[in-house]
């Protein structure tokens, strides 16, 4: 895993401190709210409606066991026991009191964590695909291009006032399990000419209130100038944003006015000058050092083949049906990708208390190299188990209310916290998730619908990714009540699509039966099993579920 | 966007978060500020909504408080409730996890 450096401990350390003292002039008054609320932004912490709410970096997605366990340790000495894992790969404590702030601050130092990158106008917590390192499909570790983007724009003196956040995500190879194209830059790797890893540079995505997809810029750029050319895109942007005001927003605003050919060239143009100066190019001794920490753990030599696997899924339905779903294949022989799915039924998605924390970190250590990652679909992985293990280690997760077989289904939901504790929310997500996992428990029933990403977002920002479910949920409010709009039809895979509003919102009585019914049509008119729900949308279009929904009216 | 201030509102009262803790509390009658919605003190109409608002601003500088705001109240059987959404979900605690926030602290 990658371990700070000095440099990194040291900026560390000066930031807590200064937080420390930022509160405590806060606390005394020496610091109005107007002067305050900035610096606690910058740190990574909110006012929610019930509390203060801090949001932890987990760069990458990885964290170690040392520091689940004390993310655990901090949810039971300042929180209320339990955290949530979200789609920006981080973890939020709901609970938190301004005074312990800093204290939290120092724990997560003493293992190398901290709030920097989390919120505010800055490029954010760099996402990346959560089986990096592992998966049998990847070009190259996107961990590793992931941290040298971290540690090229933290704190870059041009990029700490950008006129909005701006986030990347990194993908090691062509199936996107990183939302890409919904990011600021998304960054696939790809074989250059050479046969060399090179990066197709995606520019220009967003949800929020306005969802766009990241147009290819470039193409193929080689290692060495890949901070280059990146750099050169953000100044674009960044200038752009301060000639005129108006791109004073999201590069995606930039890329959709100018188009990709125009934005095309005068990256190019500002890439040739980068280039130029020189001083950016990669070297490949940087890169190798980097490499270094993302060395493969040591694997054993083993059959690709698992008897025991087999005999215990012929015995076991359950465990075999979590085989099936939630785990991925691995590129060493003998070896799986498994999903720890935080999504129980009649749970509330992405939240694990302090006890499963603590299980994980366990489990991770016993099985997987002592790693954890964090997904976007805010569930966990253990990159590297030996098939001869994955028994015991479900029926560790199964006691611990993890062992969920559900990884890609309809229960499977990204959801953002909503009402229940944003002060931006428009509506509940979380109970609309809940009573939807309720309808469709059964998990046969579950198995025979298929992939079906459903997501939830309690106002128009979009934490919880709804433009790009396959089946949508937005949080409306009409004069105090709320109300639910349905989008079908988005994705935001290698075919990244922005869903379709169907019709008039839902109450919040009638939303979870105008999903079954979204489900029921497309049972009755699907080709073959095989026809996934997103498939046969985009071959049927909106049409006959719009009917069937709204066939009283 | 939340439902803060409503213009037309008849009866209002005045929220906020507390500096130290984040936690919800309410604009009292003896310009004290309370955890429980019962002890709000009410405003009829534009004019004394103002006023009160007006009265409770001082706690931002005394550093109790951030963000207070106008918030619209029914009274049933002698209860404060609030009318939004948003607003009795602040009074009572998240909906589902009933063993947090106010709702999950008997008032002693
Ligand atoms: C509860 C406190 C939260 C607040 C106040 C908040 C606020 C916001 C706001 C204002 C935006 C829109 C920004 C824009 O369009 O420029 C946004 C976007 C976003 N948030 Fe949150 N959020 C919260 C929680 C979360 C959580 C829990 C997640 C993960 C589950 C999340 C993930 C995201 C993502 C992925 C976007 C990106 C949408 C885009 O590409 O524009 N947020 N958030
Ligand atoms: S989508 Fe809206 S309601 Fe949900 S977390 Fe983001 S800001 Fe809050």
């Amino acid at each position: 895993m990658y371990r700070y450096d000095q440099f990194d401990h040291k900026l560390v350390t000066e930031r807590v401190n200064q937080f420390r003292g930022q509160v405590s002039r806060r606390m005394s008054g020496e610091m109005t709210e107007d002067e305050f609320k900035p610096l606690r932004l910058m740190n990574g912490v909110y006012l929610q409606l019930h509390a203060y709410m801090l949001r932890v970096a987990v760069p990458y997605g990885t964290l170690s066991s040392v520091q689940m366990h004390k993310l655990a340790d901090i949810a039971t000495k300042y929180d209320k026991g339990y955290g949530h894992f979200t789609t920006r790969q981080n973890l939020q404590y709901n609970w938190p009191a301004l005074e312990d702030l800093p204290k939290i601050l120092d724990e997560l130092a003493e293992v190398e964590m901290h709030a920097i990158q989390t919120s505010g106008n800055c490029i954010r917590n760099v996402t990346a695909d959560q089986y990096a390192g592992a998966a049998a499909d990847e070009i190259d570790d996107p961990r590793i291009w992931s941290e040298i983007i971290r540690q090229w724009s933290t704190f870059h003196p041009e990029f700490t006032f950008l006129p909005r956040k701006f986030k990347f995500a990194v993908t090691g190879c062509s199936n996107d399990r990183a939302a890409i194209r919904v990011h600021d830059i998304g960054i696939e790797l790809v074989r250059g000419k050479d046969g060399d890893v090179a990066f197709d540079i995606h520019v220009g995505g967003g949800q929020g209130r306005t969802p766009m997809i990241a147009k290819l810029i470039g193409e193929a750029i080689s290692r060495e100038d890949l901070l280059a050319y990146l750099e050169a895109t953000l100044r674009v942007y960044n200038m752009s944003g301060r000639r005129d005001h108006l791109y004073k927003s999201r590069i995606k605003i930039l890329v959709h006015d100018i188009g990709a050919e125009e934005m095309k060239r005068l990256v190019e143009e500002e890439f040739a000058l980068v280039k130029k100066q020189g001083v950016l190019q990669l070297p490949q001794e940087e890169v190798d050092r980097i490499r270094a920490y993302f060395a493969a753990p040591d694997f054993e030599t083993l059959d690709a083949e698992c008897p025991e696997l087999d005999a215990a899924m012929a015995s076991n339905k359950r465990f075999a049906a979590w085989v099936n779903t939630n785990t991925a294949q691995h590129k060493q022989a003998g070896y799986t990708i498994a999903n720890i799915s935080l999504k129980p039924i009649g749970g509330v998605a992405g939240d694990a208390s302090d006890a499963q924390m603590h299980v994980v970190a366990d489990v991770a250590e016993k099985y997987s190299f002592s790693e954890i990652r964090v997904t976007h679909e805010q569930n966990l992985v253990l990159a590297h188990v030996k098939k001869s293990d994955l028994l015991a280690l479900w029926e560790t997760l199964e006691a611990n209310g993890m062992g969920t077989p559900n990884l890609g289904l309809i229960t499977d939901q990204i959801v953002c916290p909503g009402l229940d504790y944003c002060a931006l929310a428009n509506a509940r997500s979380i109970p609309i998730g809940q009573e939807i996992t309720e309808r469709f428990a059964d998990l046969d029933r579950q198995h025979n619908i298929g992939e079906l990403k459903l997501k939830i977002s309690g106002c128009i920002n979009a934490c919880g990714h709804h433009h790009v479910g396959h089946i949508g949920i937005l949080g409306v409010d009409k004069k105090g009540t709320e109300y639910y709009q349905v989008t079908l039809g988005g994705s935001a895979d290698e075919i990244t699509s922005v869903g379709k509003i169907v019709g008039r919102a839902f109450t919040e009585h009638e939303i979870v039966d105008a999903i079954e019914t979204i489900v029921e049509v497309y049972l009755d008119l699907r080709e073959s099993p095989d026809e996934r729900f997103l498939d046969a949308y985009r071959r049927v279009g909106i049409a006959p579920f719009k009917e069937k929904l709204y066939a009283d009216n | 966007m939340a439902q803060h201030s409503n213009k037309l509102a008849k009866i209002q009262a005045v929220t906020a978060n507390r500096l130290l803790d984040g936690h919800v509390v309410y604009f009292t009658a003896e310009g004290q500020w309370s955890d429980w919605v019962d002890d709000v003190v009410l405003a009829d109409g534009k004019e004394e909504a103002d006023a009160l608002l007006a009265k409770a601003l001082p706690s931002v500088e005394t550093r109790h408080i951030v963000d207070p705001y106008l918030f619209e109240v029914d009274q049933e059987d002698g209860k404060m409730v609030p009318k939004s959404v948003r607003e009795k979900i602040r009074m009572a605690g998240p909906t589902i996890r009933l063993d947090l926030g106010k709702q999950a602290a008997v008032r002693s």
